[in-house]
């Protein structure tokens, strides 16, 4: 507990502990921080000599417990986050460029958008892939797709964030496939599959099977991974997609916690030790438009999870406590109108990331409320980024809002109110079942509803759509998918059908189904697949008949 | 008369001129009830089964797998899916052929959602009427979902042979959530989700409050466990609704609750029409206004006024 | 007997995207304007969106979308429900739709586009103004 003297303490094995070897290990940007006008940043700005009584037990120091101030010692004094811009569309070919195109502009970080039957296991040919091919994202369809995708881009040098769910685990074993053609093994891939099947059926939509075979699918990748690929992390807790579905900051922290109290409830009921797995889950936030209430969100998700992780599940491991997050800006708030006002606010809401001491971040382009974002539009968002990290300090000294008596105060609320949410929902027998029964939905519903009412009647302002209106003539260049993208597509995949080994397809396609109907875990048989060219649609085919398919109990 | 060129159409199962007579049928359209009688004689061949219970008991769900069930023995299916409307508005959000996709393509299978419009007891007013045109059509099953049922949504129980209740462990505090009023309307007990714990003390429960029913009755419900994911449960209920159609056929049943029936609506379409005709002709009349207000002033009695303009219009109906 | 005429509407995301507050919202400001709402879900094919459009008698059909497929959805709508007798059907459509495309989608019967923003009173009006009962 905090006393004065106890709290300098604390300080003092901070600095000589954790600081002092990740400086070791990871030297920062510069020798000295200092700003425009000579005064000298420090790493850190805390109580000093005013220790308060709570300091040491709710903010304590970056990269100690609970971690409200940041998950590292250094935080962006070392390295800034990881810019990952959220791209893919039409081919692989296509997307591959625009890949290569993003590492050329610095960007640090891959982040692939999937086409919506690759996210629902169909393969391009799909009658209900009609129209939605390479649409929202890049098609693919078997290993060879992907070996297109990443076609020169060494993946020992990038890391990788997949958007994928519900055929998570075929995604994977794509990517690891490809690494091992690259010479690169498994246990040096580093990057994240979203993995996150909960919010599909409450925000995204994206789901295949029940909750119950999608949970197993999960828990068998957690296990592959943490066996195999100790730089992976294994899912991305996401509540940015509640976020964007309408829900509230405190809905958004409770539903998101909750889904991942629910995945660590499920991986240790298979067997699975609570330190093995922890550390690699990672977790997923909006950045929406009320400025202190988002950095008081992260702070507090940030420590309530701290808190879950230890007192509930009781993980001993501090890593296994520590949330990292992926940050991007709300693309709900986004108007057709004026779209060049999106660039203002894609600004303010990722310094809230940043100042919420995000591990990644995506900016949204000014774009995407009209079409898919064109090239420049995306060079904007992520030149966004860079001057936040380059030009503004704000990345100088860690956590440099904490202390103020309103980000302090609003960061206790969140958290409280979203635990007394994560107590409503066990005693709904826990995050699944609360889905079941609609309760998530509809609380996310009612917000929704609530949000567009205040826009409706003007007490929310809106510049550009209800306040400061303007006639303006759509002018906008659109990226457009080329239409003959499906055909070239369909043309590709049956080439290669025809091209493969049919009967090793068979073979592995067989005892993933006989895997399926056993318990056995399914990440290898997946793999064997995968490397016989068997399609996604082949593989999530047969899941669907082992493991039949799921029908939203859609709550309005 | 729009509705009377639709009677063909509903005859030879045509799914959109029936759709458009059950719409002139809750709009009450002039011309739904010339053809309604035009259609009662090709009615009465189809089982209707009336399936209520809790709200989140899993009504929908269970629908569209007992439907599933009945597809594979061949019989056609028509669903009325009832929802509340609001009261403040008198709008309604149907949402349960969501959970009906899978049928949704399948031409004898019809689905028609349906709000209450403020109608009380579980079903709206037009719900009996659409299920006859629906049997007309040539439905051989009939299925009515109801709004999710307190004590007193019972009205099913006049529209349905058969009344299936759904219950899901858990979903009220205890057994309170199907006491008194649904609980003795119901003819076979569903319960939901059997993987859920808690499913089997429900199913004790049902059967401890059915021994305390001291009616004499030769057809005690069953208590049935389904898992409505999975379907478990589903093809002994489809045997057990039709056992229950065998045992109204067999004991007489059956025709006895036709007679009741019809002598019930026979009685209730007249005194609608009895109220109806009287109204239209008291209502805005000076002589009625003013007996009213002589009432209001206790110049008068609402006793004798009321026998002396039900007089007055007999006379005027026999001249 | 009074004739009492409600607005039936069906609210559907073709399609494969899950993106379905836009669907959600505006079928309760439906709900609040009084209408009948049916909601059939997510990931329909125009075939159930016209199938539930026949079956229900539905007035008015709104189609939302957000993964850029409808040039290749909603002529296919339109054609079948022209096909299956329902063209006084009054089909609107929502979500992200690029202006250039409203032009053609207009041309094969829809109705209306209503882009990000519209005020949803817009969205009622328009309905109320223009549906044939």
């Amino acid at each position: 507990m905090g006393s004065e003297k106890g709290l300098r303490k604390t300080f003092k094995e901070w600095d000589e502990g954790p600081v002092a070897k990740t400086l070791a290990k990871f030297p920062e940007r510069k020798e000295q921080f200092e700003t425009l006008s000579g005064i000298p940043v420090d790493r850190l700005y805390g109580p000093s000599e005013k220790a308060l009584m709570e300091y040491e037990q709710e903010l304590c120091f970056p990269g100690m417990f609970p971690f409200t101030r940041g998950v590292q010692p250094t935080m962006y004094r070392g390295r800034f986050w990881t810019m990952r811009q959220y791209s893919g569309f039409a081919t692989a070919k296509e997307t591959n460029e625009r890949f290569k195109f993003l590492l050329n502009q610095g960007q640090t970080g891959l982040s692939i958008a999937f086409d919506l039957p690759t996210q629902i296991g169909y393969d391009s040919d799909n009658p209900l892939a009609q129209g939605e091919v390479g649409k929202v994202g890049v098609a693919i369809n078997s290993l060879a797709d992907m070996e297109l995708l990443f076609d020169g881009i060494p993946l020992d040098k990038v890391s990788t964030s997949m958007t994928i769910n519900a055929p998570a685990a075929i995604l994977l074993a794509m990517y690891i496939a490809v690494g091992e053609k690259q010479g690169v093994p498994m246990n040096k891939l580093r990057g994240t599959i979203q993995n996150d099947i909960l919010k599909e059926y409450v925000a995204r939509g994206t789901f295949i099977h029940g909750p119950k075979e999608s949970m197993r699918l999960i828990t068998d990748t957690f296990k592959f991974c943490s066996e195999n690929m100790p730089l992976w992390n294994t899912i991305s807790i996401s509540g940015y997609h509640i976020r964007e579905a309408g829900s509230t900051a405190v809905q958004e922290v409770a539903f998101t916690l909750a889904n991942g109290i629910a995945y660590v409830d499920a991986a240790i009921k298979v067997g699975l030790d609570v330190d093995s797995f922890a550390s690699r889950l990672s977790f997923f936030f909006g950045s929406h438009s009320d400025f202190f209430e988002e950095i008081a969100k992260f702070r507090a998700a940030r420590r309530l999870w701290a808190k879950i992780m230890h007192d509930r599940f009781g993980a001993k491991d501090d890593s296994s406590c520590r949330m990292r997050f992926h940050t991007q800006t709300a693309g709900c708030t986004l108007t057709a109108q004026q779209p060049d006002n999106n660039v203002v606010r894609v600004t303010l809401q990722a310094l809230q990331g940043v100042l919420g001491g995000t591990q990644s971040l995506h900016t949204n382009s000014r774009d995407e409320a009209l079409s898919l974002p064109t090239e420049q539009s995306v060079q904007i968002a992520l030149r966004t980024q860079q001057i936040i990290a380059y030009e503004t300090g704000v990345g100088d000294t860690i956590d440099p809002l904490a202390g103020s008596y309103f980000i302090e105060h609003l960061t206790d609320e969140v958290e409280k109110r979203a635990m007394e949410y994560i107590i409503k929902i066990d005693d709904l027998g826990g995050a699944p079942a609360a889905i079941e029964k609609g309760f998530i939905q509809r609380e996310i519903n009612d917000s929704a509803y609530e949000f567009q009412q205040a826009i409706d009647n003007s007490t929310r302002v809106v510049v550009g759509l209800n306040k400061f209106t303007v006639e303006e003539e759509q002018q906008f260049d659109y990226l457009r998918v080329d239409p003959a993208v499906e055909a070239e597509q369909i043309g590709r995949l049956q080439e290669m059908r025809e091209e493969r080994d049919q009967a090793a397809v068979e073979k592995t396609l067989e005892a993933l189904r006989s895997a399926a109907e056993s318990d056995s875990n399914l990440m290898p048989l997946i793999l064997d697949a995968v490397k016989a060219y068997a399609t996604l649609g082949e593989m999530c085919g047969v899941l669907r008949e082992v493991f039949g398919e799921y029908r939203a109990p859609d709550i309005l | 008369m729009p509705a009377i060129k639709l009677v063909k159409g509903v005859l030879k199962g045509n799914r959109r001129d029936l759709a458009r007579l059950i719409t002139l049928i809750e709009n009450e359209h002039s011309s739904a009830a010339t053809a309604l009688s035009m259609l009662y004689k090709h009615t009465g061949n189809a089982h209707i089964v009336g399936v209520t219970g809790p709200p989140g008991s899993g009504k929908s769900t269970l629908v569209t797998r007992i439907t599933a069930e009945y597809r594979k023995r061949s019989k056609t299916i028509g669903i009325v899916c009832v929802d509340p409307s609001s009261p403040f508005t008198g709008g309604a959000l149907l949402g349960d052929r969501i959970r009906m996709q899978e049928h949704s393509l399948d031409k004898d299978v019809y689905v028609r959602s349906m709000s209450t419009r403020g109608h009380l007891g579980g079903l709206a007013r037009a719900t009996s009427d659409a299920v006859r045109a629906i049997d007309a059509s040539g439905k051989d099953i009939v299925i009515v979902e109801t709004v999710g049922a307190g004590q007193s949504e019972v009205q099913v129980v006049e529209v349905a042979h058969t009344v299936i209740v759904a219950d899901v462990p858990g979903a009220g505090d205890d057994i309170q959530a199907i006491k008194a009023g649904i609980m003795e309307i119901a003819d076979i007990f569903v319960v939901n989700k059997a993987d859920y714990p808690g499913a089997d003390r429900k199913v004790i429960e049902i059967n401890a409050m059915l021994d305390l029913d001291s009616r004499e009755r030769s057809w005690r419900p069953p208590v049935l466990l389904t898992n409505a994911l999975t379907g478990e449960g589903i093809p002994e209920l489809v045997d057990t609704i039709g056992a229950h159609m065998s045992y109204l056929q067999e004991t007489g049943l059956l025709k006895q609750k036709g007679l009741q029936r019809s002598r019930d609506e026979l009685e209730q379409i007249m005194e609608y029409k009895l109220t109806n005709e009287l109204f239209t002709r008291l209502r805005g009349t000076p002589e009625y206004e003013q007996a009213i207000k002589k009432i209001a002033g206790r110049n008068d009695d609402p006793y004798s006024v009321a026998e002396r303009l039900i007089a007055d219009f007999l006379i005027s109906v026999r001249e | 007997m009074s004739s009492s005429k409600k607005i039936r509407v069906l609210v559907a995301k073709p399609g494969l995207d899950g993106h379905d507050r836009g669907a959600k919202i505006v079928a309760r400001a439906l709900r609040d304007a009084g209408m009948e709402v049916i909601y059939t879900g997510l990931r329909q094919t125009p075939e159930m969106i016209v199938e539930a459009a026949i079956s229900e008698d539905v007035n008015v059909i709104g189609l939302s979308i957000l993964s850029g497929a409808h040039n290749a959805l909603f002529p296919k709508i339109m054609e079948l429900l022209k096909a299956e007798g329902g063209d006084n059907i009054l089909v609107i459509g929502g979500g992200i739709i690029p202006h250039d495309d409203v032009p053609a989608l207009k041309a094969v019967g829809i109705a209306e586009v209503f882009g990000p923003g519209t005020p949803l009173a817009d969205i009622v009006g328009y309905i109320e103004s223009n549906v044939k009962l």
